[in-house]
């Protein structure tokens, strides 16, 4: 385990929207089995960032390689093949608003399990249930709130027990009780399948209890200014603003 | 009851200048007397220091901050001395509120004028690009079709069969409605110049052979086009905005073979059926005409109807009716999937779908009018 190379390298890494530079110069590495949190104040690209992780849009320069793979380099079969390992869930929710819960979460299993029904409807209820939405089957996506939303996608990015998990803010709009009970999922996930959490948040009590690796982006100087145990950041880092991000504002002593 | 807002300008030989507010200083009730001071203090000679007394304040609201606001932008380039401890306590720490963010210059948009012919240049090579990309669509939908042949195409069935029913079925009534009219219409009009020959019973063959070979298709996809091709496009277009279409990226599912095959295949399907239909209608809406005002019999009319009308006709309308539904389906799916983030992007996909639906069938017409010509059918 310990000599594994590291799941996911950044490398001399830039994005943008057209001429629009967002953040440049990033280079972090993710480890297997790390809850890796990606911070920063709203609008600095963090969701983008995450979109190109999850192979949606090109980087403007820079590498991706995921185990040893370089991602961008390769052909689309290459990316397909890596990213059909990981499960995404979106800022939006996203769920396909034209089928009811059971029948997003059992989506990916039809495609890429040989499983039978009624053992799809088994792993359908097991993955509902994990996120706290027994019974909301039969429900459409338009028919629950905006806190369920988020947990029904959570429920399908875990559908197909990924190797990789990409949350984007997935204890926002949740109440505490059930943000808690998200972190421990989280942590339970890592500790016994191995699972790869790249988590956006910016729930300071959820970045101290789960995550063990993370990358700062500072919006001001379009680049990231830390990466590690945000514990440790929080206990060592002299940076005025990812102070100010990891105590709520507080100036620097 | 409460006065309009009043600003009274106090000048004392220091060169302070203390403005002292009176009445209210609400949005929309303030005196005109604001002006009046920026005028007056941006013709005064020498820097000075601004001051506020608010004793005689009884209300304010963000009025107030606005004329603060914009009071210490002049003092900024006047580098006059702004000092806002004289404003009521809360509409102090407002200010101070405001102005801790410093605007982001960058992140303003860029707007600038483009000259015309760099206009027509651009719009020119995005033109070609379009076609580019409609020919990139083209192909991934036929490559899709080509999976599912070899039985790799993953979609849901009852995608498909929901399509099919509100493309089909529920379009019945408006399809009826409009052939029927059209064959009506048809007629009267031959109607008229044939009587001049005592010609009349050919009103049959004229009715027969355009709704059959030409009319009813053109009619049923104009109308498709109208009502499917924008919803298809509205529907992938939200789907887009909502993410779902990156999810089903993500997950590795084709949004070509999951979204647009069935949505392509439906209307394909229903769409010579529609035809067929619709082609009884306009058959219909002529007899309708014969029988009543040309005292053609029922089975006269019937009968040169069948005599004129060829297999060939029905053919070639048919097959019409199948390119029809092909184009307006990917029509609808291709401006979806290229839909922007919002709402308006969804309005505007709707809108170009019917209109790329539209053009597309009146090119194919006339193509199949040509080669039919060239073959002599
Ligand atoms: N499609 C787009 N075209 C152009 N610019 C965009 C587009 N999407 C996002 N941006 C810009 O990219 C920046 C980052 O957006 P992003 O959604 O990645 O932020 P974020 O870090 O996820 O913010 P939040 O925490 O609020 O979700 C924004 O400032 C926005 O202006
Ligand atoms: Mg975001």
């Amino acid at each position: 385990m310990i000599d594994r190379p590291p799941h996911i390298t950044v490398q001399d890494f830039t994005m943008g929207y057209g001429d629009f530079v967002l953040m440049r110069d990033l280079n972090f590495t993710i480890n297997h089995g790390d809850i890796f949190i990606i911070m920063g104040g709203s609008g600095c690209g963090k969701s983008t960032l995450m979109t190109i992780l999850t192979g949606l849009k090109r980087p403007a320069g820079g590498k991706v390689f995921y185990d040893k793979t370089d991602f961008w380099g390769s052909g689309p079969e290459v990316r397909d093949r890596i990213i059909r390992r990981a499960g995404v869930m979106y800022q939006s929710g996203a769920l396909w608003s034209s089928m009811t819960l059971a029948e997003n979460v059992s989506l990916p299993l039809e495609s890429y399990t040989a499983l039978s029904a009624a053992e799809i409807k088994e792993v359908v209820d097991l993955k509902l249930e994990l996120v706290g939405l027994a019974g909301f089957g039969e429900f459409y996506p338009s028919e629950i709130s905006g806190g369920m939303q988020k947990r029904a996608g959570i429920a399908r990015a875990m559908a197909l027990d990924p190797e990789i998990l990409f949350f984007d803010e997935p204890s926002a709009g949740l109440d505490p009780v059930s943000a808690r009970r998200l972190d421990d999922m989280i942590l339970e996930l890592r500790d016994s399948m191995g699972t790869t959490m790249v988590i956006v948040t910016h729930e300071l009590a959820s970045i101290f209890a789960i995550g063990d690796n993370s990358v700062f982006l500072d919006v001001s100087q379009r680049t990231m200014t830390a990466t590690g145990d945000p514990n440790k950041l929080l206990a060592e880092s002299r940076d005025p603003t990812l102070h100010m991000f990891l105590t709520r504002g507080e100036k620097l002593t | 009851m409460t006065k309009p807002g009043e600003i009274i300008l106090q000048e004392s030989d220091d060169s302070t200048v203390t403005l002292v507010l009176t009445g209210s200083w609400k949005l929309g009730g303030i005196g005109s007397s604001a002006e009046d001071v920026y005028q007056r203090l941006q013709s005064l000679p020498t820097p000075s220091k601004i001051k506020f007394d608010s004793s005689q304040l009884s209300e304010w609201d963000s009025g107030l901050l606005i004329f603060a606001r914009r009071l210490r932008t002049v003092c900024q380039t006047k580098n006059d001395v702004f000092d806002s401890s004289g404003l009521p306590q809360g509409a102090q720490q407002l200010l101070a509120l405001a102005a801790a963010v410093p605007e982001k210059k960058d992140a303003r948009k860029i707007e600038s004028k483009t000259p015309f012919l760099v206009v027509v240049g651009n719009d020119t090579v995005e033109l070609f690009h379009s076609i580019g990309k409609m020919l990139e669509f083209i192909g991934e939908a036929t490559l899709a079709l080509l999976r599912l042949f070899h039985g790799q195409a993953r979609f849901r069935r009852s995608d498909m069969l929901m399509t099919m029913e509100s493309c089909g079925g529920q379009a019945l009534p408006i399809v009826s409605l409009i052939s029927f009219l059209v064959g009506l219409i048809l007629a009267f009009v031959g109607a008229i110049q044939l009587q001049l020959f005592g010609a009349e019973i050919y009103v049959a063959d004229l009715v027969g052979i355009a709704m059959v070979r030409l009319m009813a298709a053109i009619m049923t996809g104009i109308v498709m086009a109208g009502r499917t091709g924008g919803a298809f496009a509205a529907q992938l277009g939200t789907m887009q905005v909502n993410q779902e279409i990156d999810a089903l990226r993500t997950m590795g599912i084709s949004p070509m073979e999951f979204l647009v095959l069935p949505r392509m295949l439906a209307l394909a399907l229903m769409m010579p059926l529609l035809c067929l239909y619709a082609n009884i209608m306009g058959v219909l809406g002529g007899m309708v005409v014969g029988v009543s005002l040309l005292d053609i019999g029922l089975i006269q009319y019937y009968n040169q109807t069948v005599a004129a009308v060829r297999l060939w006709d029905l053919g070639i309308g048919i097959f019409s009716g199948i390119v029809f539904g092909v184009i307006v389906s990917l029509s609808g799916c291709m401006r979806g999937m290229e839909c922007g983030r919002s709402a308006s992007a969804v309005g505007e996909a709707a809108t170009s779908a019917v209109v790329t639906a539209v053009v597309g069938i009146i090119l194919s017409t006339a193509v199949i009018t040509i080669i039919c010509n060239m073959l002599g059918i």
